[in-house]
């Protein structure tokens, strides 16, 4: 009887071809095609030439590495920067313990935001500045790993890590203002991606449980809930942002003089309030998808309205909308740029002032471009872990 | 019941709008700005060599060096100055509602101004105007040469109405080609999308300078407006505009005198207007509110104009033009210190 072995097992079949079948089957399989390849490629030859030219001969990049630091903090005091990565590490410890004690769909997000993280940090390791700020972000990613492994299967942590992440704002907000002892940085100094990113995530974790509320509000059977919600969603979808954001900065301290709000507050509570009004028709739209039989499906079980709710319709009803409130929350994102009309500092804002040095006049190209990049790096990170998440959930 | 605490929740916004509205004190912005510990000064923000921040974080400019200034007379330290960077359309209300105390942007003084905005001015710290810029190789030396060319110029502002204006006046046909940016403007300039631009003489020194080829270009001599810049207080304090004012004064008044940033500690003098300037002899702090030794302050933090402006302004190629003492055949004249 003939033996098989190993060796002479057969293979399956695979469609691998090298790249000249590739291009063959893929760009040049009919007349047509070829013809559209040829003209994509000189059209992308005319479209990136002067660009890429441009940018490794006549493109000044030196304004980067040397304004990195109010790319990234604005005007926060070059002394106090030791509080900004006492927050990021926080916030990677916190990361990392969820990531130990939820796993699954947490640990997918903590890989994404651990490797955005970390690429940072190698590029961030390259540039000539302060050695505690070169490593700091790649410190803040072993953190991350260090509580991961820690931690790991220890579901009876979850409450402590879910207070943990309650007080993580309150902690990260007197952190960079200072306490006590503590000198007290003003939030006026406060600008560049920090800012970008305490504007966005605030407007994002506030938003959504307003939004939620809003759009239960305005599907609800008590008349006055009903049109309070209904005309605070269309009074506020009716006006631009930009609107908003002078009322708040103009209009709010004329009709409370010496009552002074925080400029930054008011445009976080600006850019909340916008961005809860479109969150409520997003989650309207998950919740019109749910049939009838899944309400009374649980009031059959004897659930009532807040349970129903929270157990039955809105987990369903998030789930089919994810793509539209992740895009949401990336709309916030870029709108945060809007603050610089009112005078803030954020990433925008600082690459408006940086070409302002008298140093770096005319670079706005460099600058412009760098922002650019930083905004999508973002944007499509949130839009990765949205595509992960749908993943998870089994959203086809 | 809803109805009644949505009663009760008015009712509480209406006695606490009125409780805030009686807290308004009579008191001077001088006095609120000695209680907080710090100036709250509004700058533009982004604006070469007068307000920008530099790669340490720290505020820069001719704009700045002024609050700075004014925090080295009322505290004796040029620290003590929180910056709050505004926008054309807040700068006003950003005063009216006391959210800054003085405004140092590069605001122009009106009439209307002065008169219906709420604002007081301070003397002015710069005295601009609006010119033209164009290529050498045109060959063009006055505005009437100018028919038939493209002009790039601002959206919306005075700089615009300005160059309508003055070209209906002369009668000359001219094609606008209008920006929102300041930095788009220059770039579509350099372009060549326009054969002029126009704006600010400051502005375009400033901007030549970061041309390729800065001697391709020529301002031309001609100005056709009056752009005098200079701080900016809430109306009807006079108290704290006669300290933002004095605080201008001593610095016109220590260049015309040869008092500099390095030898005002040191300096003797038997003139007495100059030993009541540094608070030797006399109380001229006392009667403004400040400190005996308030002008001495304001020298040592910052110099005097000529060195504010050389530090600041120079290097962005700005000439000194009217922006001289009154001895020189300038506009700044500091008024006596008696």
């Amino acid at each position: 009887m003939e033996e098989r072995t190993p060796d002479k097992t057969i293979k399956p079949p695979t469609d691998s071809k090298n790249i000249l079948q590739w291009l063959k089957a893929n760009l040049f399989n009919t007349w047509y095609n070829a013809l559209l390849t040829l003209l994509a490629v000189v059209f992308l030859y005319i479209a990136f030439k002067g660009i890429l030219s441009w940018a490794f001969t006549e493109a000044n990049w030196n304004v980067i590495p040397a304004n990195l630091q109010i790319f990234l903090v604005g005007a926060y005091p070059r002394e106090e920067i030791w509080r900004v990565w006492i927050v990021i590490y926080t916030l990677a410890l916190l990361l990392g313990l969820s990531a130990g004690v939820w796993g699954g769909l947490t640990l997918r997000l903590a890989i994404v935001i651990g490797g955005v993280g970390g690429g940072m940090g190698i590029i961030l390791a390259f540039f000539p500045i302060a050695l505690s700020n070169r490593f700091g972000l790649l410190g803040g990613v072993t953190l991350l790993v260090v509580a991961f492994f820690l931690i790991r299967g220890k579901i009876g942590l979850r409450p402590w890590v879910l207070g943990g992440w309650l007080l993580s704002f309150p902690w990260t907000m007197i952190w960079l203002h200072g306490f006590a002892g503590l000198p007290t940085v003003l939030t006026s100094s406060w600008g560049g991606l920090l800012l970008t990113l305490i504007l966005a995530a605030v407007g994002i974790v506030v938003s959504f449980p307003l939004g939620v509320l809003l759009a239960l509000g305005r599907r609800s059977t008590l008349p006055v809930i009903k049109w309070v919600s209904t005309a605070y969603i269309e009074t506020v979808r009716g006006v631009p942002l930009v609107t908003i954001l002078f009322m708040a900065q103009i209009m709010v301290p004329i009709f409370l003089p010496d009552f002074r709000i925080d400029k930054i507050l008011r445009a976080m509570l600006g850019i909340t309030l916008f961005s809860a009004a479109y969150m409520a028709e997003n989650v309207r739209g998950g919740l019109q998808a749910i049939p009838t039989g899944q309400y009374e499906a649980a009031h059959a079980v004897g659930l009532n309205y807040p349970l129903t709710m929270l157990l039955v319709v809105l987990p369903q009803a998030l789930r089919s909308v994810i793509p539209a409130i992740v895009g949401q929350f990336i709309s916030l994102f870029k709108d945060t740029s809007l603050v610089t009309v009112i005078g803030l500092l954020d990433l925008l804002g600082i690459a408006k002032t940086v070409i302002a040095n008298p140093d770096w006049l005319g670079l706005q190209a460099e600058v412009y471009l760098f922002a650019a990049i930083i905004y999508f790096v973002f944007s499509y990170s949130m839009s990765y872990i949205s595509l992960r998440i749908e993943d998870a959930l089994g959203v086809q | 019941m809803r109805k009644f605490w949505f009663s009760a929740l008015l009712f509480a916004i209406a006695i606490l709008l009125m409780v805030a509205s009686l807290a308004v004190g009579q008191d001077s912005v001088l006095d609120k700005v000695k209680d907080r510990g710090r100036l709250v000064c509004g700058v533009y923000g982004g604006l070469p060599g007068f307000s920008f921040l530099n790669q340490d974080g720290k505020w820069n400019g001719f704009d700045v060096d002024y609050c700075r200034a004014l925090a080295a007379a009322i505290f004796g330290d040029p620290d003590k100055v929180e910056f709050v960077p505004l926008k054309t359309p807040e700068r006003f209300p950003a005063l009216q509602t006391g959210e800054i105390d003085v405004l140092i942007r590069n605001t122009t003084w009106t009439l209307t101004r002065d008169t219906q905005v709420g604002a007081d001015f301070a003397p002015p710290t710069f005295y601009d105007g609006q010119g033209f810029m164009l290529r050498k190789e045109l060959g063009v030396i006055s505005l009437e040469e100018l028919a038939g060319a493209s002009i790039c110029v601002t959206a919306g502002s005075t700089t615009e109405l300005n160059l309508a204006d003055t070209m209906r006046a002369l009668g000359v046909d001219f094609k606008p080609v209008v920006f929102e940016e300041i930095d788009t403007l220059y770039h579509s300039y350099e372009q060549e999308r326009c054969d002029v631009v126009t704006s600010d003489k400051s502005q375009l020194a400033a901007r030549r300078n970061v041309l390729k080829n800065p001697g391709d270009h020529v301002i031309l001599d001609v100005t056709i407006s009056k752009e005098p810049l200079g701080p900016v207080t809430i109306h009807g304090d006079n108290k704290w505009n006669d300290v933002v004012s004095w605080v201008v004064y001593a610095t016109f008044f220590a260049e015309e005198h040869g008092i500099t940033q390095s030898n005002v500690s040191a300096y003797k003098s038997k003139n007495p207007e100059i030993g009541r300037f540094l608070g030797e002899t006399g109380d001229m702090g006392g009667k403004l509110g400040l400190s005996k030794d308030w002008a001495r302050q304001v020298i040592a933090a910052v110099g005097n104009y000529g060195e504010i402006f050389e530090r600041n302004l120079t290097p962005i190629g700005l000439p000194r033009g009217v922006n001289k003492p009154w001895t020189q055949g300038g506009l700044l004249y500091s008024m006596p210190f008696r």
